[in-house]
């Protein structure tokens, strides 16, 4: 569920996010409200597992919208109260007040997006926080989530060198709970920051830097108790996001709110197939479209039995139980992995990249690292078959 | 097939020529009035023409030579709008030049004839006027054209001077005999300064000054006097029609509905429609379905007669068969062939493979269509193991690839330009191989020469008692600030310095002789980029030369990448070596493991690069969000993985051979 709203644009994001002078809070709750009463008709889904505010910066949105959103969704589906309910939040915004009604509205489960834990870092990211808030925010955040309480760092920054990434991570280590993503920055296209690097104004981190970060914070994360479950993602005790594996795992889910992407089956109308949905990416008329026709869809594509196994591929490798036969059988009922991965699989295997066995496909710690320069032969692999 | 909309285009013009036009003496097959009006096209079912009317000493066979862009086409324009051969119109620019490529680029590629009629002094003459192509790599076909003529216009510009391809086109007229009229153009332009160029013809070319003709084509100026001069000091061309038939082909073009139409001088004799010839080169067997003159498109005559220069169809079916210079003679008449005909060979190849090999037919077709109206290019099917079906190229003449090249691809993506697949012609591999000579030793029978095209065939050191590499003989006109600039060019290019003269006191010519392959790609602009446009540059087969060769290897992990094996001069390999290791670097992109790139020659390593494997290649964020981005992105790169050329386990993008092989202008 998509929040579309910001306080502030980073510099380095280029999410579909609107800073707007004063939100309309109460209509566009009603467009929410509205849209996840369609789609869950729409999709025909009995049950929801997981639920995940996204954005933007949902935390700013008021804790009585997000109960109206859960509320809408419990009675147009059966929403377990055990059912994981993530809300993504900005140190700036995350008072102990303002948590607590989060929870009370049905939160269950954090996602503080710290980034860094240096000041000087934060202003080139152009974050409205300090280190110190960040610290306060997680520490407010592990009290009232305990166990449940994610933070987001970023690594590969301009400048920074190996050191200081280890002692931020070593920093991070002794405040976070246990759910960690460590995402290296990616320079977007019309961001301020790329702009920056690609002007000359500030140094690109060198190739072989970025590599030594990520191996360097795999082994401390390990060491630290860590399961690297997924590329960017690391758990103990068990606490991975249940939301976030599902997009990897491929199962269904629907996008609401302005810009969210969706994939599912769309049975209340009929359909049959799995489709890619976004909607509409601007919040007017986004909430235009829903007043009018109950959703904002702004477009559909019904993906083919050969996309939906290119998705199952791509995502599926970036965890690191892979994609099991079960999984495969259930989009590819009729050609098995082995049957599809078996040759080429053989070859990057003994290089040490991929593992094929019992358990199904998956990368290997190595071929993890480098899993984009595989794909494009497993996928050309995939259309041959 | 592309010319039909022209021929079209051209009637229109010749029927709005009765009323406005008013010639000095009409052109016999316009009779005038409303006759020629209602003249559509289709030149077949008029009156032919009787030329018996023009004997020879009423004949004068001329070119007008010039250096590019000195305005040889625009003088022709106004010779053909007083003689009434075409209309006075603003239209008329450079109709001589047909194919569509030479009108845009306002350059000529391949000579067109007319002949126009012209009364002087109470005397009906018939003056043929043999186009000859005005750009740098052209000067095979201007020599071809020379042949057929007595005379020649020289054209030098009044603002710019005698150029390097008013020194080679002179002396090609000087060592044919023939005479040369001077004229200076563009005399009404503000810096015209027509007295130093004529001191400059005078000192280089030893003509008098006051046989320069001063004229402004454009504006007509002094045109006249050119006429008048035409007929005065050419000499009319020496051969009688009691004669055997004797007809040298100097030029031939290809029509779709009539097969070959070869444009012949006859120095003998005559000929019409059923006569029996034969082609001395081919010894083939033809009857003469049709003759004609040019005007310039194709006009039918009874005959032609002994001095006349028109056109023969007689059932030929390709180019080849009318070879440029070849002599035509009447079937059990036998004639000694025309001195120096010479059964061309060619100088420059190029290996041509579609990056894709389904387009291997629609490139085939295309490339026949381009040699149909181009006997300077011939294509033969080649195949290489690395690249599939491709054909190879072979050029008559030592053109400098870069620049003739991009125009005959233009020509064939004109040609495709009718069918869908225009973009074509931009997807190929193409390599350019100069024509090596080896002596090689062997015990038992002593010495062979042998022939090199391909690297591949370059035979073991060991064996070889010489290498002989192909030259040109360079002209270079420059002012004389950028002399020494060009001298350290042409150094770095290994040329020898042949003569170095100041044609006057701010202009220097240079003549060089040059090892082919160090020119044939990029030295002209190298040379135009340094004297910033102002040096103008020339040139002619000069035969072959020793020379220390070597072929040199790149490797891939040790494995050779066929498309860059290269025959190199030995003081060259080392510098060559490394450079292209470097630039393949920075072409291939990082895979999986690390790549040795590698300059070798025989098992000797001369140069290494090392690109490094990837470590680290996976994106860091993909949630609900990001998948349908990462997915079309992903996909492409798989597409693109297609099209890579595999040289052992290493990837190669298409376009990093001519990223690697693109020469850097010279600083």
């Amino acid at each position: 569920l998509q929040w579309p709203y910001c306080r502030k644009r980073c510099s380095y994001c280029n999410f579909n996010t609107y800073v707007v002078p004063a939100v309309d809070e109460e209509a566009v709750q009603a467009c929410l409200v509205r849209e996840v009463r369609t789609l869950l008709r729409l999709s025909q889904v009995k049950s929801i597992t997981s639920v995940f505010f996204g954005g933007g910066t949902p935390s700013l949105a008021s804790p009585s919208t997000i109960a109206a959103v859960l509320e809408a969704m419990a009675g147009a589906a059966h929403l377990p109260s055990d059912a994981e309910v993530t809300l993504e939040a900005n140190p700036s915004s995350t008072t102990t007040q303002r948590l607590a009604g989060f929870k009370a509205a049905g939160v269950n489960r954090l996602s503080i997006g710290v980034q860094s834990l240096d000041d000087v870092e934060l202003r080139l990211l152009g974050r409205e926080h300090t280190a110190a808030e960040a610290q306060a925010a997680v520490e407010a955040a592990r009290g009232l989530f305990p166990g449940r309480t994610s933070i987001d760092l970023l690594f590969g920054l301009p400048g920074q060198s190996l050191d200081a990434w280890t002692q931020r991570l070593e920093a991070a280590l002794g405040l976070c709970d246990d759910h960690i993503s460590l995402y290296q920055l990616t320079l977007e296209r019309g961001t301020a920051l790329a702009a920056q690097v690609w002007g000359g104004a500030l140094p690109a981190p060198p190739q072989d830097l970025l590599a030594d970060m990520y191996q360097a914070a795999r082994t401390m994360m390990v060491a630290a108790g860590f399961r690297h479950y997924e590329v960017s993602n690391f758990a103990r005790k068990g606490a991975l996001s249940t939301h976030n594996l599902s997009y990897w795992r491929a199962e269904q889910y629907i996008g609401v709110g302005p810009g969210a992407h969706g994939r599912f089956v769309p049975r209340g109308e009929g359909g049959c197939s799995r489709e890619a949905r976004v909607q509409m990416l601007e919040p007017i008329a986004w909430m235009q479209a829903v007043q009018s026709s109950g959703h904002g869809t702004g477009k559909r594509v019904m993906l083919s039995p050969l996309e939906q196994l290119e998705e199952v591929l791509a995502l599926g490798l970036r965890t690191d139980e892979g994609i099991t036969h079960e999984r495969w059988g259930h989009f590819s009922p009729h050609l098995s992995l082995e049957a599809v991965f078996e040759a080429p699989g053989q070859a990057l295997q003994q290089q040490g990249w991929m593992v094929l066995d019992s358990g199904g496909l998956r990368c290997t710690e190595r071929g993890l690292a480098v899993l984009d320069s595989l794909l494009p032969d497993l996928l050309c692999q995939l259309q041959r078959s | 097939m592309a010319l039909a909309p022209r021929t079209v285009m051209w009637w229109a013009r010749l029927r709005s020529l009765c009323p406005c036009a008013a010639p000095r003496c009409l052109p016999p097959w316009l009779p005038g009035g409303s006759a020629a009006c209602k003249r559509l096209y289709g030149s077949r079912d008029k009156e032919k023409l009787d030329m018996s009317a023009y004997p020879v000493e009423n004949i004068r066979n001329f070119s007008i030579i010039a250096h590019v862009d000195h305005g040889k086409s625009t003088l022709a324009d106004r010779l053909l709008e007083i003689t009434g051969t075409i209309a006075k119109t603003a239209r008329n620019k450079q109709v001589l030049d047909k194919l569509q490529v030479e009108r845009e680029r306002g350059i000529t590629v391949k000579a067109q004839s007319a002949s126009l009629f012209y009364n002087h002094e109470g005397v009906n003459y018939l003056l043929n006027l043999i186009d000859t192509p005005g750009h740098v790599d052209f000067s095979y076909e201007v020599s071809r054209s020379l042949s057929a003529c007595q005379g020649v216009i020289l054209v030098v510009d009044a603002n710019e001077g005698i150029q390097a391809q008013t020194v080679a086109n002179f002396y090609l007229a000087f060592e044919a005999q023939l005479a040369i009229i001077p004229v200076i153009n563009k005399i009404d332009l503000k810096h015209a300064d027509p007295e130093r160029v004529e001191k400059q013809i005078e000192k280089l070319f030893d003509i008098p000054i006051d046989e320069c003709v001063r004229i402004s084509a454009k504006q007509g100026t002094n045109v006249e006097k050119v006429l008048q001069k035409i007929i005065e000091k050419i000499p009319p061309p020496q051969c009688n029609t009691a004669d055997p038939l004797k007809a040298l082909v100097f030029d031939s073009t290809f029509d779709h509905y009539r097969g070959v139409i070869a444009n012949i001088a006859l120095f003998g004799g005559e000929i019409q429609k059923g006569h029996k010839i034969v082609s001395a080169h081919t010894k083939k067997r033809y009857e003469v379905n049709e003759v004609g003159i040019l005007t310039p498109n194709e006009q039918p005559t009874h005959k032609l007669y002994a001095g006349q220069v028109g056109y023969v169809i007689a059932g030929m079916k390709e180019v080849t068969e009318a070879q440029i210079g070849d002599t035509l003679f009447l079937y059990k008449q036998p004639v000694e062939p025309l001195h120096g005909f010479k059964s061309a060979k060619p100088m420059v190849f190029a290996g041509m493979y579609p990056v894709d090999q389904t387009e291997y037919n629609n490139l085939k077709s295309a490339l026949e269509k381009l040699t149909l109206n181009d006997s300077s290019v011939t294509i033969h099917r080649d195949s290489s193991l690395a690249l599939g079906a491709g054909w190879r190229l072979a050029f008559y003449t030592a053109f400098m690839f870069g620049t003739v090249l991009k125009l005959r691809m233009e020509q064939v993506k004109h040609f495709l330009a009718f069918s869908p697949i225009c973009l074509l012609s931009y997807s190929v591999y193409l390599f350019v191989n100069l024509q090596y000579v080896l002596f090689i030793c062997f015990q038992e029978y002593g010495k062979a020469e042998i022939t090199i095209i391909n690297p591949a065939q370059f035979p073991d050191k060991i064996s070889v008692s010489e290498y002989l590499e192909p030259t040109v003989l360079g002209t270079i006109v420059t002012p004389q600030e950028y002399i020494g600039k060009i001298i350290v060019l042409c150094q770095d290019r290994r040329a020898v310095q042949k003569d170095m003269l100041y044609i006057d006191e701010h202009r220097v010519m240079l003549k060089y002789l040059f090892p082919l392959n160090e020119i044939v790609l990029d030295f002209y602009d190298a040379l135009k980029s340094l004297s910033s446009g102002y040096a103008s540059f020339d040139y002619e087969d000069a035969g072959y030369q020793a020379a220390d060769l070597i072929k040199m290897d790149i490797l891939l992990n040790g494995n050779p990448v066929e498309e860059l094996a290269t025959i190199i001069h030995s003081d060259k390999a080392y510098a060559t070596g490394k450079l292209l290791c470097e630039r393949l670097k920075d072409a291939i992109p990082r895979q999986l493991f690390e790549i040795a790139i590698q300059a070798a020659i025989g098992k000797k390593i001369i140069a290494r690069e090392t690109l490094k494997a990837y470590r680290k290649n996976v994106v860091a964020k993909c949630y609900g969000g990001d998948i349908t981005r990462r997915m079309k992105l992903l996909k492409r790169q798989a597409e693109g993985k297609k099209l890579m050329r595999k040289i052992g386990n290493v990837e190669v993008p298409r376009d990093a051979f001519i990223r690697v092989l693109k020469r850097e202008p010279d600083k």
